[in-house]
């Protein structure tokens, strides 16, 4: 009998994700799972109205309510200096409001009481008098001259603009139009979206009121900067700050920012003397939380009556909410919207983009959108899809004649960015051929003869994630660099501490992979900690992609720096010079004589003992660092969609979805088809179901799951995903980030296939999302305003 | 986490225990059935009853889907998933399978009861619209006794029927007719999705003619979820897709629907002629031993 000797898993591959030992046995952590001693409970009013004067609040009734501790409204606020809090924009926001309330669920008082249930009933004991006032429900007439001005708080602010931008050539870009063979306009509205994780918001509050030291549990993916943030507002001191982000049930950005919620349970626990959590609830989520989107859009594509694209020119209208509190770095107030030249090769490109307020809820970079790059490859592709139809083209055509070529990587686009590898034609090809394009195009011609309706969707993509070079992206003057700490313990077994923050990306495996491919280490060898200001170095945090790019090459960085260390460490032992040893796989050996080495783990043992090191080598084994990317990584994919569309009721059923992916080299292949699969389901989602739409009042029409629609399995084909690998040349590993890539790239292909399929309807083009209704109405020439109530 | 205000709980240990508790309790007592409309309008503060009578304790007096001579009776306190599982109901009446596929998901039908849902008085939801074509009787028992109560004279508004608080419903009968068909067809933004609209039929074919018929609607604001209008068209017509649509056409114009954001009235309306011939064509094909 022979057996087989397991090897343990080293390095990169497929491997199982080692926190769901935890998560599937439902033995995770969350914030609402942290129960303290003495712990209160804390609830927050809010305001029913978008829009309307404060003339009074009684909180009588509520702090009569027998285990009602502490009642806290804005004037509250206003005596400690904490009724404002800065936002992530440079803007401020109303922590309980003050003078007015500015969108339907603002904060309006915070009750404290000895549990849950009691805090809830108290609130409803508040009385506050209201004065409505006007409102601003629709973006599009937020400059009309006769608009309520929402910020009167602001000294000099006189109307409802927040910021105008713009990237890109417009002289060079107006006569590359005015020349044109072709010219198509279109508008085109990516509608305000949730990202709806399904764990809420929340904190637990801890302030010791002898050591003064603030431990706080929060629903964070940024913990460092949520530190910095709070010292910054409250005046506390950063290291009697403790911030935890303990297990987190999905962020897609919603949890990058610091809500008035978090910010009461710390006045709260600072009152009462006492721990205070604060969760809210479903509705509260979908009406006060970062929404994303909202932007509306006027597309304008130049091209050659052959269909060689000269130019593309973009007038956008961002709805920012009461509150400018967007996240996203510093120079950038739209986000990097300006990649949205998208994978094609241009003579020129401009945009502006005007920022205005609302009376909606404040928010717009979240949804896995990479800081608006959603909007940009939705702008793009449709624009595309727009030429086809006028063209007559084939989508998938028009594409591969305009892609960016091999060679001409690194590209610099026309608005600036430089694209750092990739190779378009290849993974559009290969998507083609894995959906059998031509196929597909018969049998939709069949059916067109037989009055069934299929449509075939295209969307290519490119990402640019990974923020950011230092001296480019700060966020509220944070650089966006990120930190890594190694240690080996003395019998080689290892901890990583990393600053960005798994919201179940599986970075507890992802970056124990990265460094056991670097040290020979096995995966189950290497804990990764994160989450926790005292025991983590500083970073700014998981979003944009970014945890790979960035804290990934910290962790390959920081585990080559040991490696080295590890080379002198293994000359002492062996008595031979660095020079002579070489690096193989888990040990360094003399080179020449193999059967002379040191493994790590043995390496680990002597680096803690009493062996004489050379001179100015320190002992144990660990290590450091910073990392400042020198560029974005620039994934991309090609993505093709097929549905079938019923002409009686205008329901689409999403048939196949082909995703073709790359995003360089890949760590842990089944990590990275997860999170493209969930990406998939969230495209589904915006295309087909979502939406956060208010009516004339203000009213938020979609504060539930049954109003904000999820997509299930139900409406998800089985994905079929494909990939090449091109890697980045300028990260430590040639990865590149894929949290967002699938969100990016496939609600536009949905969106395609289902314009392509009431194509012969005389339909170019249709709002998301592509309910039903939306889609019936399209065929018939009334098309849906979705981000309003439907009348 | 949403809560709901403070109320007081009992728990019935039979229907006469019941009544007696409703009774009891006064006026803003509710009967609690599998909660999945109540508790969530209860956590949202727009139901706010002093007391909750569990009922969950009676399926041996209230769970049961049987044939009782010539006619299907089916318990309030069946659940959504018993009646989708039920090989009796689906085999007189497929338009239960139909509807129950599509009506929530897993996990709410496990727990939602058909009587619940009549008694919820949703204006969108899938049974009233199925036993309104079916032409069902509700089995209704107060203090004073038993009465029977036609589904179609069962709901007075939306969230409001001609049940009296310490009313309890028992149980729901339907008339087993020979060489019948009964189809359910319904548009949803997703799956577990109340309806856009929806449209149930129940047919009668004598040859090729329609003897009598039952058209059911949801959603669309359809008078006590039903189309007599179309009805009357269809009876003694043939059984032809011009008749169905017609009289599908005829119920469309019957309807009174309301936008919201599952669709404005024009495609409401024609979405229940849509689904309306949909319906009539399926439940005329299975009545003809075809499965459409
Ligand atoms: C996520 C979700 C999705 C849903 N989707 C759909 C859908 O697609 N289509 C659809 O039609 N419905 C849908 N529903 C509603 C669902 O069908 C109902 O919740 C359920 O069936 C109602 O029954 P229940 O037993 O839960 O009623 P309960 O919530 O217990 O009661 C509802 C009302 O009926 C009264 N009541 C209950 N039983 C009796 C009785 N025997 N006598 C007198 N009064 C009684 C109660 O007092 C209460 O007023 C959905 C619900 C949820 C939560």
């Amino acid at each position: 009998m022979t057996t087989v000797e397991e090897r343990p898993h080293t390095g990169f591959g497929r491997t199982l994700r080692k926190e769901d030992v935890r998560l599937v046995r439902g033995k995770g952590n969350y914030v609402d799972d942290v129960r303290l001693p003495g712990m209160l409970h804390g609830a927050l009013l809010r305001s029913p109205y978008a829009h309307a004067k404060i003339n009074s609040i009684d909180t009588s009734a509520a702090e009569a309510h027998p285990k009602v501790l502490a009642v806290i409204t804005g004037e509250t606020l206003k005596g400690l200096g904490l009724a404002w809090m800065p936002t992530l924009s440079y803007d401020v926001q109303a922590v309980l409001a003050t003078d007015k309330v500015r969108y339907q669920g603002q904060e309006v008082a915070f009750v404290i009481a000895e549990d849950h249930y009691s805090a809830r009933d108290a609130v409803e004991l508040i009385e506050v008098d209201y004065e409505p006032l006007p409102v601003v429900a629709d973006a599009k007439k937020a400059m009309d001259a006769d608009a309520p001005v929402i910020r009167d708080d602001k000294e000099g602010q006189t109307n409802n603009h927040i910021f105008d931008w713009e990237s890109g050539d417009q002289a060079e870009t107006d006569a590359v139009f005015a020349n044109a063979e072709v010219v198509v306009a279109e508008d085109i509205l990516y509608p305000r979206v949730h990202p709806a994780p399904l764990e809420t918001c929340g904190s637990v509050a801890d302030m010791d009121p002898v050591t003064g030291k603030l431990t706080l549990y929060t629903t964070s993916q940024a913990p460092h900067a949520h530190r910095t943030v709070y010292a910054l507002v409250a005046g506390l001191p950063e290291h009697k700050i403790r911030v935890i982000a303990p297990d987190i049930g999905g962020g897609f950005g919603n949890k990058v920012g610091i809500y008035p919620g978090y910010v009461m349970s710390i006045v709260g626990s600072i009152v009462t003397g006492k721990p205070v959590k604060w969760v809210e609830d479903r509705a509260e989520h979908l009406m006060s939380t970062a929404f994303a989107r909202d932007y509306h859009m006027r597309g304008e594509i130049a091209a050659t009556k052959d269909g060689k694209i000269l130019g593309l020119r973009v007038k956008v209208l961002a709805d920012h909410g009461a509150f400018n509190a967007t996240a996203q770095p510093t120079k950038f107030p739209a986000g990097f919207f300006h990649v949205f030249t998208g994978s094609y090769d241009l003579q020129a490109a401009h945009c502006t983009v005007t920022g205005v307020y609302t009376n909606k809820a404040p928010g717009g970079v979240a949804y896995a959108c990479s800081f608006r790059i959603t909007e940009a490859v939705y702008l793009v592709e449709r624009m595309v899809d727009v030429l086809a139809y006028e063209l007559k083209a084939d989508p998938a055509e028009l594409r591969m004649k305009n892609l960016i070529q091999p060679e001409q990587f690194p590209y610099t686009t026309k608005t600036g960015w430089e694209y750092d590898s990739g190779d378009y034609p290849k993974a559009l090809q290969l998507a083609m051929d894995m959906a059998g394009y031509d196929e597909l195009r018969k049998e939709q011609a069949e059916k067109r003869e037989r009055g069934e309706l299929m449509g075939i969707g295209v969307a290519f993509f490119t990402e640019a994630v990974g923020a950011g070079p230092r001296k480019h992206m700060d966020i509220l003057g944070l650089g966006m660099a990120d930190g890594a700490e190694l240690r080996i313990h003395p019998t080689g077994k290892a901890v990583l501490r990393i600053s960005v923050k798994t919201q179940g990306q599986g970075h507890e495996t992802t970056f124990a992979q990265i460094v056991g491919n670097e040290l020979g280490l096995p995966t189950a060898d290497i804990d990764v900690v994160h989450g926790d200001t005292d025991q983590t170095p500083f970073g700014l945090g998981t979003y944009g992609s970014r945890s790979t790019p960035v804290s990934g090459a910290a962790t390959a960085l920081v585990a080559r720096k040991i490696r080295d260390k590890a080379r002198i460490v293994a000359s002492a032992m062996l008595e031979v010079s660095p020079d002579d040893l070489e690096w193989e796989g888990n040990r360094w050996q003399v080179k020449g004589d193999p059967e002379q080495g040191k493994t790590i783990q043995e390496i680990a043992m002597a680096a803690h003992s009493s062996l004489e090191l050379p001179e100015g080598v320190e002992g144990h084994l660990d290590a450091t660092t910073v990392y400042n990317p020198p560029n974005l990584t620039y994934p991309f994919g090609a993505y093709i969609c097929v549905v079938d569309v019923d002409k009686g009721t205008g329901g689409v059923k999403v048939r196949r979805f082909i995703a073709v992916d790359d995003c360089g080299v890949r760590i842990n292949p089944m990590i990275v088809e997860g999170q493209v699969h969930g990406g998939l389901a969230d495209g589904v989602g915006m295309a087909l179901m979502q939406v956060i739409a208010f009516d004339e009042e203000g009213n938020h029409l979609g504060a539930s799951f049954m109003d904000y629609l999820l997509p299930t399995s139900l409406e998800c084909p089985s994905w079929e995903l494909g990939e090449t690998v091109t890697p980045s040349p300028h990260h430590p590993i040639g990865a590149k980030g894929v949290g967002e890539s699938a969100t990016v790239g496939s609600p536009c292909a949905v969106v395609n296939a289902v314009l392509d399929a009431i194509k012969p309807y005389g339909v170019r083009h249709a709002d998301m999302p592509l309910t039903p209704a939306a889609v019936w109405g399209a065929m018939n020439g009334r098309p849906i305003r979705t981000d309003l109530a439907i009348p | 986490m949403q809560v709901p205000a403070p109320f007081a709980y009992e728990r019935a240990t039979s229907v006469e225990h019941a009544i007696a508790l409703l009774g009891e309790l006064g006026p803003e007592a509710r009967v609690v059935a599998g909660g999945h409309s109540l508790i969530p309008m209860m956590k949202l503060r727009l139901a706010r009853p002093d007391a909750l009578v569990d009922i969950n304790g009676l399926g041996a007096e209230l769970a049961q889907i049987r044939v009782d001579g010539d006619e299907l009776v089916i318990g309030s306190l069946a659940r959504h998933a018993d009646l989708l599982g039920s090989a009796v109901a689906g085999e007189h009446f497929p338009i239960f399978h139909d509807a129950e596929k599509v009506i929530a998901d897993p996990v709410v039908r496990n727990f939602g009861t058909v009587g619940g849902s009549l008694c919820q008085a949703d204006p969108a939801e899938d049974l009233a619209a199925v036993f309104a074509a079916l032409d069902g009787v509700a089995t209704v028992r107060g203090p004073a006794g038993v009465r029977q109560v036609r589904v179609r004279e069962l709901h007075v508004g939306p969230y409001e029927t001609v049940l009296a608080p310490d009313e309890l419903m028992l149980e729901l009968r339907v008339a087993i007719r020979p060489g019948g068909g009964s189809a359910y067809e319904k548009v949803e933004r997703r799956v577990g999705d109340y309806p856009v609209a929806a449209a149930g039929a129940v047919i009668w074919l004598d040859g090729d003619t329609v003897r009598d018929v039952g058209i059911g609607l949801t959603a669309v604001g359809a008078a006590h979820f039903a189309a007599p209008e179309a009805e009357a068209a269809l009876r003694g017509q043939p059984a032809t897709e011009e008749s169905f649509r017609a009289a599908a056409q005829l119920a469309a114009e019957h309807c009174n629907p309301s936008a919201d954001q599952r669709g404005p009235v024009d495609y409401k309306r024609h979405l229940a002629a849509e689904l309306t011939t949909r319906a009539l064509r399926r439940a005329a094909a299975r009545a003809r031993g075809q499965e459409a």
